[in-house]
């Protein structure tokens, strides 16, 4: 500490605490709903405010998960993620390194039109009819396909493809290599930090999905659990949870809301600890040299 | 033309490559693109696109000469305004103070936790919201009851409507902001801080004379393209906290659209109404990359 004047000493214990209420603030709504998830429904009912539970319990999410609407739609999530994932992974990847090929005739015009995407937006109707005109209202594919890729990843991943060397690809098609297995064999190995960047940034995407599946899908057993929170929670409509177990007493409201909020982030919670790991690099990733 | 195709025949593979992804683009961009046209014509689902008889401008006259539309402008610049006012200088000063942490543990610790938001949905930060703010059941007016205060409604109060989104905003992004300007911090040269300790500065003065003025070109360019972005307001979190006790406030463009296009089945005057702000949008976006260009070496494209 030599060297250190009082006023460096304020200044270091005064941030430390600003940081911390920074940080208590931001974690405190997420610590309040899990804890009441967890609070014994008489427990909750009798006291005015629940920090810190006496009894737990698991009875909000008994309930909850005897409902077989809530645990449909934590299936349609389930599949909207795992399946919107890879798909948007190998189209935006491959569009992405062929984008990156100096051979590709036309590439610079394809990048204009990648790029003018981002710019302009023909707004929600114009997309809605689209998807009316192909047959997909109600169909999950539509909820997948009409957010599948996005200029914005394919101009970042074409990006931390052009950091790779050239001479790379070259050997690789002396020793007998296609473009495509070229991509399969050296690229792909190689792009796994950032495919996994990426990869998770489209499965966070497709968890939290919403808007399209609000104006895309009517038929409720179609609902992913985002819709199905919001008809729960925001408009407090008791039928969303469909049939549920009849001798299950039913919890508090309230209990019951933050126990689906917290299953609803468990996923996220998961994989961020991965997450972490790469996403400052993945929002870098050729965004510094584009 | 003959090298083109002998050149397009060697190299299919990439092609193919990209084909998945160059038809993606064309369908489910570029498709939506060329259906603006309904915005200039009375378009009926029965009649089709090529049916639908034109009519010009009539819907943007409609527009721009109805009552509504002075209401969305005003709440949705309000809206972007006071998120440029109260959220956009959060991360430049959390990524300051960020950096002046020593103990690496709670530094990470501190970021961990201030990203974490950024990776939950609107649903769920509404349901927060509600959970927290609600005037029967949520904490914070229980909290005001425990300390002997009145309650108070926030979430059917028109006057604070606006702050509230603000609120949530900060909360959701303003930590995930800083990763922008942390590397951008992250690149200045020690010595100058060695330098200016040299000279006497204290911490307020190296973080005014250093930091600041190294990140000073990122936050400038950053600020111009926020502008290029006021007309962009995120549909999610609007609707989401929409109630009818605060309609007067919270309807947007694209809220607008959402209501009048998909709910009312006004398919070509709330096309127009979405291309409206589009075009704004665009013109704003172009403009104020151009300004980013002059301001730093690099704009965003």
């Amino acid at each position: 500490m030599i060297g250190k004047s009082l006023g460096d000493r304020v200044f270091d214990v005064s941030n430390l605490i600003f940081l911390g209420i920074i940080g208590i603030v931001t974690v405190f709504p997420i610590y309040y709903v899990v804890v009441v998830s967890f609070t014994d429904p008489m427990e909750y009912l009798q006291k005015d405010i629940v920090l810190f539970p006496e009894n737990w319990s698991f009875a909000s999410y008994n309930y909850l998960l005897s409902s077989g609407a809530f645990v449909q739609s934590l299936g349609v999530s389930t599949f909207l993620t795992v399946v919107g994932t890879a798909i948007s992974l190998v189209i935006t990847s491959s569009f992405a390194y062929a984008l990156s090929r100096k051979k590709f005739k036309g590439r610079r015009f394809i990048l204009l039109l990648v790029l003018f995407t981002i710019l302009f937006n023909p707004g929600i109707i114009p997309n809605y009819l689209l998807v009316k005109e192909l047959g997909l209202i109600n169909s999950l594919w539509s909820v997948i396909l009409v957010s599948l890729s996005n200029g914005w990843f394919v101009i970042l991943m074409k990006g931390f493809y052009d950091s790779l060397p050239d001479t790379l690809v070259e050997a690789a098609t002396i020793d007998g290599c296609n473009d495509f297995t070229a991509w399969i064999k050296i690229i792909l190995p190689l792009s796994l930090p950032s495919i996994a960047a990426f990869g998770l940034f489209f499965a966070v995407q497709y968890w939290n999905q919403y808007f399209n599946a609000l104006i895309y899908l009517n038929d409720s057993s179609k609902w992913p659990i985002q819709v199905l929170l919001q008809n729960m929670l925001i408009d407090a409509s008791s039928s969303s949870l469909g049939d549920v177990d009849p001798l299950l007493q039913p919890p508090p409201s309230e209990t019951l809301k933050m126990a689906a909020v917290v299953i609803a982030i468990v996923p996220i919670l998961m994989i961020y600890p991965f997450l972490q790991k790469h996403f400052a690099k993945g929002v870098m990733i050729g965004s510094i040299k584009e | 033309m003959k090298k083109l195709f002998s050149q397009i025949a060697r190299d299919k593979y990439l092609y193919l490559l990209a084909l998945p992804g160059i038809i993606y683009f064309l369908l489910f961009k570029y498709v939506p693109m060329w259906g603006i046209t309904i915005a200039f014509k009375d378009f009926s689902p029965f009649l089709g696109y090529q049916e639908s008889p034109w009519v010009g401008w009539e819907h943007f006259i409609r527009l721009f000469s109805g009552n509504d539309f002075l209401l969305l402008l005003r709440n949705t610049l309000a809206i972007s305004f006071l998120n440029l006012l109260f959220f956009f200088p959060l991360p430049i000063i959390l990524s300051i103070l960020l950096n002046e942490v020593r103990n690496q543990f709670y530094k990470k610790t501190v970021q961990s936790i201030v990203y974490l938001p950024h990776f939950l949905s609107w649903v769920i930060i509404a349901s927060l919201t509600f959970m927290l703010l609600s005037k029967s059941e949520g904490v914070v007016n229980q909290l005001f009851v425990f300390f002997g205060l009145e309650k108070f409604d926030f979430l059917t109060n028109s006057d604070i409507f606006w702050f509230l989104l603000t609120g949530q905003s900060i909360w959701k992004e303003a930590g995930w902001g800083t990763i922008i300007f942390l590397a951008a911090i992250a690149g200045v040269n020690t010595e100058l801080y060695e330098a200016a300790k040299i000279d006497g500065a204290n911490r307020f003065r190296q973080i005014w004379h250093v930091t600041l003025p190294a990140i000073r070109n990122v936050i400038i360019i950053l600020l111009i393209l926020r502008l290029g972005d006021v007309m962009e307001v995120g549909f999610e979190q609007v609707f989401l906290m929409y109630n009818g006790a605060v309609s007067q406030v919270a309807e947007v463009f694209d809220t607008y659209v959402y209501r009048v296009g998909i709910q009312q089945g006004q398919f070509s005057y709330s096309t127009a109404v979405g291309l409206f702000k589009s075009l704004v949008g665009l013109i704003l976006v172009v403009v104020a990359n151009k300004m980013a260009k002059r301001f730093g070496d690099e704009g965003i494209y």
